[in-house]
């Protein structure tokens, strides 16, 4: 009995010294600075040498936190626990999050160095003026391959994936939205298609690639690309591009004959505390000098047209990151279709993700 | 009187802790499964599931997996636990048995990717024999000795304990009286260590239902169950509703287990 009571008191005390330590550790950034501006962005996916800027530049207090997924932040925002200044959602979470009322309307006013923006990068269907939403970065959905186990430049367009050869050899990403769109694109349909037949044709083709698929995952695709272990991905470009740093062999296409544009935008959410802050945030976000040692920093392709001018022109030039004018217009921007045709989306995957063996 | 009442406190913390976390999310589950998003009672979402030939063959395979987990444990837990009951250090065996338990479930998973890999342990040792690299990971074999090897510790120890338990005078009379060594195992053995197999079972085979990590990391989400059609519902399409439909489908499937193994220890006692 004197054994066991000894021992809680000595995880008793552990934990209370851990405590004590970690408030300690926290509490002299709460307490110094009189204003924080609150982002919620994705995991590294914004430069910290430009956040000590900012912070050196306005005396604000940046608190960084981070989340995984459109959906996940959406949760936590409707939630309203934290009073987010900033977050950075996708094109469809853009217009999910304007229909639910998440969002605080932007004062273009207030934002002069909006004017970077390329013209090609604003006036978006999700957001159709712009007045909700800032271009952060954009990509686009492609096929990774590694040039050790496949040919440079065999593979050009999505109905080459279903290649008899390429048995067990393609990783795909676990997303309804572009494992479908991939399949209703290589039949020409739009990828934003709401009709039941095309989306079960979409499925039925997609079906017939199981035998090609090696695995359906999200992020450990990159370490297995990296690793030689799959010829084929189908990722974004962003992914594409952390791995093609890590592996020379790794090789990126935007395929025929269309395919996903994306886009992360800046938003300040209606919970926002601090708004003058988050205005002047996205303000210095938009510096082309900022912009540019951001996109050098992530690999994303930025939508400042200033800033894009000052990368090295090995990467402004690079067409598999930034993609010529005529494969831009060729590429669609995924629509929020609504929760009944979404969740028919998602059965239809599942249902190929169940089947597909 | 005084007594009582002390008594009566001791519970309390207990009580409060079953009502928080265990009555009220299973009552909040229940309510979500009978309602839809506006929040008005239905039973379509039972209606779906039920007629909706993904689900019911989602749960198949979610059994099927369940059961061979389970099985491949058993025939491996069996033997081993009754030669722990026969070795001198079986403590120091014990120790080593629980010890792979403390390491973090996530990590043990990253370490047979490794393992599985193009460039693993085991592609390396059949490259010695000339076998050119074969592909483990994201296989049934994977997922089912994955999860094979993260339950054992959960089937040794009761299976252990309760052969401990059986008087040895009991096997010795039945050798004394003739009975072969299979016929010790199944008239002495089997039936007398039941009850641990039993608890075994009920460890493994119901949270094999729904294991959602494994089908992912290790199966590539090749191998679906309900727990990743549960882990969908919630987390991409919110749709909270049938995901929840879905967890109350399961617990019925649990409930169901647990009673199936636990009468056939009600008649064995009857019999004797």
């Amino acid at each position: 009995m004197k054994k066991i009571i000894w021992s809680i008191i000595c995880v008793l005390l552990a934990c209370a010294g851990l405590g004590y330590l970690s408030y300690r550790l926290q509490k002299p950034s709460v307490e110094a600075k009189k204003q924080n501006l609150i982002i919620y962005n994705w995991g590294d996916y914004l430069d910290p040498n430009l956040i000590t800027k900012f912070e050196k530049q306005t005396g604000y207090h940046v608190v960084y936190e981070t989340f995984d997924s459109n959906e996940a932040m959406y949760t936590k925002i409707k939630q309203g626990g934290t009073a987010y200044d900033i977050t950075v959602p996708s094109d469809y979470m853009v217009s999910k999050m304007k229909k639910a009322h998440l969002l605080d309307k932007i004062d273009r006013d207030k934002i002069p160095n909006l004017k970077y923006i390329g013209t090609s990068f604003l006036k978006k269907s999700f957001d159709p003026n712009n007045d909700y939403s800032i271009p952060y970065f954009w990509g686009t959905l492609g096929i990774v391959y590694n040039d050790k186990y496949i040919k440079k430049g065999s593979i050009t367009s999505w109905n080459d994936l279903w290649r008899k050869k390429y048995r067990r050899q393609i990783l795909l990403i676990d997303s309804a939205r572009d494992a479908m769109g991939l399949s209703l694109a290589s039949m020409g349909y739009s990828m934003n298609s709401t009709n039941n037949l095309k989306l079960k044709l979409a499925q039925t083709k997609l079906n017939g690639l199981g035998n090609n698929i090696k695995a359906i995952i999200a992020d450990e695709m990159k370490m297995y690309m990296i690793q030689n272990e799959a010829a084929i991905g189908v990722t974004w470009s962003g992914e594409a591009h952390e791995m093609m740093e890590s592996n020379s062999h790794l090789h990126y296409v935007i395929p025929k004959p269309a395919s996903n544009l994306w886009f992360d935008n800046l938003v300040i959410p209606k919970t926002a505390k601090n708004k003058k802050a988050a205005y002047e945030f996205i303000n210095f976000m938009l510096e082309p000098e900022n912009a540019a040692q951001n996109a050098k920093y992530i690999g994303y392709a930025t939508p400042n047209t200033a800033a894009q001018k000052l990368l090295p022109k090995k990467t402004r030039n690079d067409r598999q990151f930034y993609p010529s004018a005529k494969t831009l217009s060729h590429l669609q921007v995924y629509q929020d279709l609504g929760n009944k045709v979404t969740q028919e989306y998602n059965d239809l995957f599942l249902e190929f993700k169940m089947y597909a063996r | 009187m005084t007594d009582k009442k002390t008594r009566t406190l001791f519970i309390v913390p207990y009580l409060l802790w079953i009502i928080l976390f265990v009555i009220l999310p299973m009552l909040l589950i229940l309510w979500y499964s009978l309602t839809d998003s506006s929040h008005h009672f239905t039973l379509n979402n039972f209606v779906q599931f039920f007629r909706n030939g993904i689900f019911l063959r989602m749960m198949l395979n979610s059994f099927w997996y369940a059961f061979l987990i389970t099985l491949v444990t058993l025939l491996i837990s069996y033997p081993a636990a009754y030669f722990l009951t026969r070795v001198k250090n079986s403590q120091i065996w014990l120790l080593l048995i629980i010890l792979p338990t403390w390491i973090n479930l996530l990590l043990k998973a990253y370490a047979f990717i490794g393992i599985f890999s193009n460039g693993g342990l085991f592609n390396q040792f059949l490259h010695l024999f000339g076998i050119g690299p074969v592909n483990f990971l994201f296989t049934d074999f994977a997922f089912i000795f994955v999860a094979t090897y993260i339950e054992i510790p959960f089937m040794i120890l009761p299976i252990y304990s309760a052969i401990k338990d059986i008087n040895p005078a009991v096997v010795q009379a039945s050798e004394d009286l003739g009975a072969s060594r299979w016929q010790t195992f199944k008239y002495i053995l089997w039936p007398l260590s039941w009850p641990g197999v039993e608890s075994g079972i009920q460890a493994i085979f119901i949270p094999s239902l729904s294991l959602f990590m494994l089908t992912r990391l290790i199966g590539g989400n090749r191998v679906i169950t309900l727990g990743t059609a549960i882990e969908e519902y919630f987390m991409t399409t919110m749709n909270w509703n049938m995901g929840a439909t879905i967890g109350v489908v399961l617990i019925f499937l649990m409930v169901v287990v647990m009673l199936i193994t636990g009468r056939k220890r009600r008649r064995k006692k009857v019999n004797l």
